[in-house]
């Protein structure tokens, strides 16, 4: 290592050409095994994978000294069968990994512990069980019960603590290890909120001390604030690695693209049901039937709702009910350029297009909007009547457009009630809940609707400068 | 496996403090404490006095020999009940410390070396019960040839290791490990000379007109490892005669045999245990 001055520094984690393969044996095959295993006398064959599920393949990286590397992506992308791989705790199917220095994981605080025992005898077995000697521990002892706030409690059984405890006594632990290479799982969602920010701060210090960190998480906010560099996973390989902002916003934008298809699933399945009734009916004979089978439909998307997969079911019953005089053929939710949509950023403009056919004229009729949030709440409602525009007549094709100049619903699904009605509320044609959006939105507050403001302050008060949006909108 | 013995030897640290752990937990919250790892054997071995000496007389295992009977069979029972029991927890240890295994960078051979040592401190805890006992019984007290015991004590403590080693990485896979045990271990106490002698049976065997059994089982005896280790424990204690100078070290020839196997057969299987427990 003398020559390290001169030379780049080697990666401190590599990570070459990575398969992992796990088996999927079904239990009944077991006892089937052990006797072919007895009987064939073939242990290891009989103990070989036949049906596998591939958690990582051919995953090639390196982590570099002093970097932070955050690894993102949706569940079951391998994020945590990597962060394994590198700790040494499974091995690989195919391909190497070499690991220049100590490791300490923190996958699972307190993995250890054994709970009749106190604290501080298991603060030292843990300690121990982590790669340190007896009389490390005990040099780090006092450190470690203070980080973890435990000082009353140490010598107390660990079954009597509180999960937060475990935890906190945990990490404490995992981080006097003093290792060169620090692997995080997803261990910061524990705690309150001042115990998070001091393991925040460790790993901070950690950053400092040129230590190598590798992240797993699913709280981006985490990832953009501490690494240097992010690696995106999805379906057992990487997808895109470099800067955080880049990556994070790429991965982003797959998961809202990833919301629209299922959103847009949703709504032709629920569409396509509602349609059955009148497809039917449509052709056939008079309008009493038609009202029948509209209803008919109406329950069938009612009754198919609970089933229907993906993105949330809606609160109250969804449905399709009315007379039929109306029809609403075709419900778009459009940008700014006039593209389908179905996730919108908050504060972006949305407009709801509906296209309407009258089989026959008709003078008394008002369009209705409403749009309810998860838990059935009406967030806004309005029609065509109550913001008193005198109805003409309607006949043939028509289009409505709704134009929101400023989305402002906080994060969140919601679902739509459209209707074409009379004025006295006889419906022609009422959709309730079939069509459904989303709002995604970087600032996390709270309540239905992000009602346009702008912060100013006067006196004595000043902010550390942070991002470019810190100014007008983070209420937090 | 010379790379497998000083890996256990690196990892003594850790091994110590496990065996402490595990007996530490196993009496913490119990008033009595360590005090019953010496009321246990104690009171076994009152029952057996009782039992044997009055109630229960076995009249062929009466030969001079073996009296006084409670402090013979005790001398056999204490190490097996070492045996028996390190075997369960070996075979127990990957499935119950599964934690360590999946979520820590942990040795798994660690965990069932620490069974079998946990309950090799519960053995030697009780022995000096069966010493107390034993100067009741015989004033006169023991021969020289107790100082043979450590070999007996090692020979015994190679075998567990190695059939510990096995257990543990078998029942990963099978969980029917476990109940197949703890009725293998039953057959294996009675053909294990505890509470009769093995001079007994071969005198048995030996008999003019000796039938089938007494042969097929003093051949048994004969091939079961135990038996010579107990054999052992009977001869430097309750004997205090020389140990079986043939027997012994082929025994222990065998224990390391029984060692190496089962760890490499632990260390083949080694990587799916993160996965199966």
């Amino acid at each position: 290592m003398a020559a390290t001055s001169h030379v780049p520094l080697a990666p401190v984690v590599r990570v070459v050409n990575v398969d992992k393969r796990y088996r999927k044996v079904a239990h009944a095959h077991r006892f089937l095994t052990l006797k072919s295993a007895i009987v064939g006398g073939d242990l290891f064959k009989a103990l070989a994978p036949s049906e596998v599920f591939t958690a990582l393949d051919g995953v090639s990286l390196d982590i570099s000294h002093g970097e932070t590397l955050g690894v993102i992506g949706s569940n079951g992308a391998g994020k945590s069968t990597l962060l394994k791989i590198i700790a040494g705790t499974a091995k690989p199917t195919a391909g190497t990994v070499t690991v220049d220095g100590t490791i300490s994981a923190l996958i699972e605080l307190g993995a250890g512990f054994h709970p009749e025992i106190s604290g501080r005898e298991n603060v030292f077995i843990n300690g121990i069980m982590l790669g340190l000697s007896r009389r490390q521990v005990a040099e780090r002892f006092d450190d470690i019960v203070s980080f973890a706030e435990l000082q009353d409690f140490i010598d107390a059984p660990v079954k009597t603590y509180s999960s937060g405890m475990y935890m906190r006594l945990g990490f404490s632990v995992a981080v006097h290890i003093e290792p060169d290479v620090l692997l995080i799982d997803e261990v910061l969602a524990v705690g309150d909120e001042a115990f998070v920010h001091k393991c925040l701060d460790k790993i901070a210090e950690f950053k400092r001390r040129g230590k190598t960190i590798l992240l797993v998480s699913h709280s981006l906010e985490s990832v953009r604030r501490l690494c240097d560099r992010v690696v995106w996973m999805k379906d057992g390989s990487i997808e895109q690695a470099g800067d955080p902002p880049k990556i994070i916003d790429a991965y982003l934008q797959w998961v809202a693209r990833k919301e629209e298809g299922e959103l847009a699933a949703g709504y032709e399945r629920r569409s396509a049901a509602a349609e059955i009734g009148t497809a039917a009916d449509a052709p056939g004979a008079g309008d009493k039937s038609a009202t029948g089978s509209l209803d008919g439909a109406g329950t069938a998307v009612g009754a198919q709702e609970p089933t229907g997969a993906g993105s949330g079911e809606a609160p109250y019953e969804a449905g399709r009910w009315g007379s039929q005089q109306v029809l609403i053929d075709q419900v778009r939710l459009l940008d700014a350029q006039g593209a389908q949509h179905y996730v919108f950023a908050c504060g972006d403009p949305m407009t709801i297009e509906l296209t309407l056919r009258a089989k026959e004229e008709v003078d008394d009729f008002a369009v209705g909007i409403g749009v309810f949030n998860t838990d059935g709440v009406c967030c806004y409602g309005t029609n065509t009547d109550i913001e008193r525009l005198g109805a003409g007549k309607l006949l043939g094709t028509a289009i409505v457009r709704m134009e929101i100049p400023e989305l402002n619903l906080i994060e969140g699904t919601y679902y739509l009630d459209l209707a074409v009605h009379r004025i006295d509320g006889y419906p022609y044609d009422y959709q309730r809940g079939l069509t459904q959006f989303r709002t995604t939105s970087t600032i996390a507050d709270i309540g239905v609707a992000r009602l346009p403001h702008r912060w100013s302050f006067e006196g004595g008060i000043e902010w550390k400068k942070t991002t470019e949006t810190g100014g007008d909108g983070s209420a937090t | 496996m010379k790379h497998g013995l000083s890996n256990l030897f690196r990892h003594r640290g850790l091994i110590q403090s496990l065996v402490t752990r595990e007996l530490k937990a196993r009496y913490r919250g119990s008033v009595g404490g360590y005090l019953w790892s010496f009321l246990n054997p104690l009171l076994l071995l009152l029952v057996y006095t009782i039992v044997f000496t009055t109630v229960f007389t076995p009249p062929r295992a009466q030969g001079a020999d073996i009296e006084p009977y409670p402090l013979f069979m005790f001398c056999g029972l204490l190490p097996w009940t070492w045996f028996a029991a390190s075997l369960t927890d070996a075979a127990n240890s990957l499935i119950t410390g599964g934690n360590l295994i999946k979520k820590l960078i942990f040795p798994a051979e660690v965990l069932p070396v620490v069974s079998v040592l946990a309950n090799g401190v519960h053995y030697l805890l009780g022995l000096p019960v069966y010493l107390i006992a034993w100067f009741i019984f015989k004033p006169q007290g023991l021969s020289v040839h107790v100082l043979w015991l450590p070999l007996v004590l090692f020979t015994q403590l190679i075998l567990s290791l190695g059939l510990g080693l096995i257990l543990a990485a078998l029942a990963v896979h099978f969980r029917d490990i476990r109940d197949i045990l703890a009725n293998t271990l039953t057959l294996w106490f009675f053909l294990t000379p505890i509470i009769y002698s093995r001079a007994f049976i071969q005198a048995l065997a030996e008999e003019e007109n000796a039938s089938w059994v007494p042969k097929v089982v003093a051949r048994v005896l004969d091939l079961n490892p135990m038996t010579h280790v107990i054999d052992g424990y009977h001869l430097s204690i309750f004997e205090g005669s020389l140990i079986n100078w043939k027997r012994l070290p082929v025994t222990l020839a065998v224990a390391f045999l029984v060692l190496i196997v089962g760890y490499w057969f632990f260390d083949r299987l080694r990587d799916s245990f993160p996965e199966e427990v």
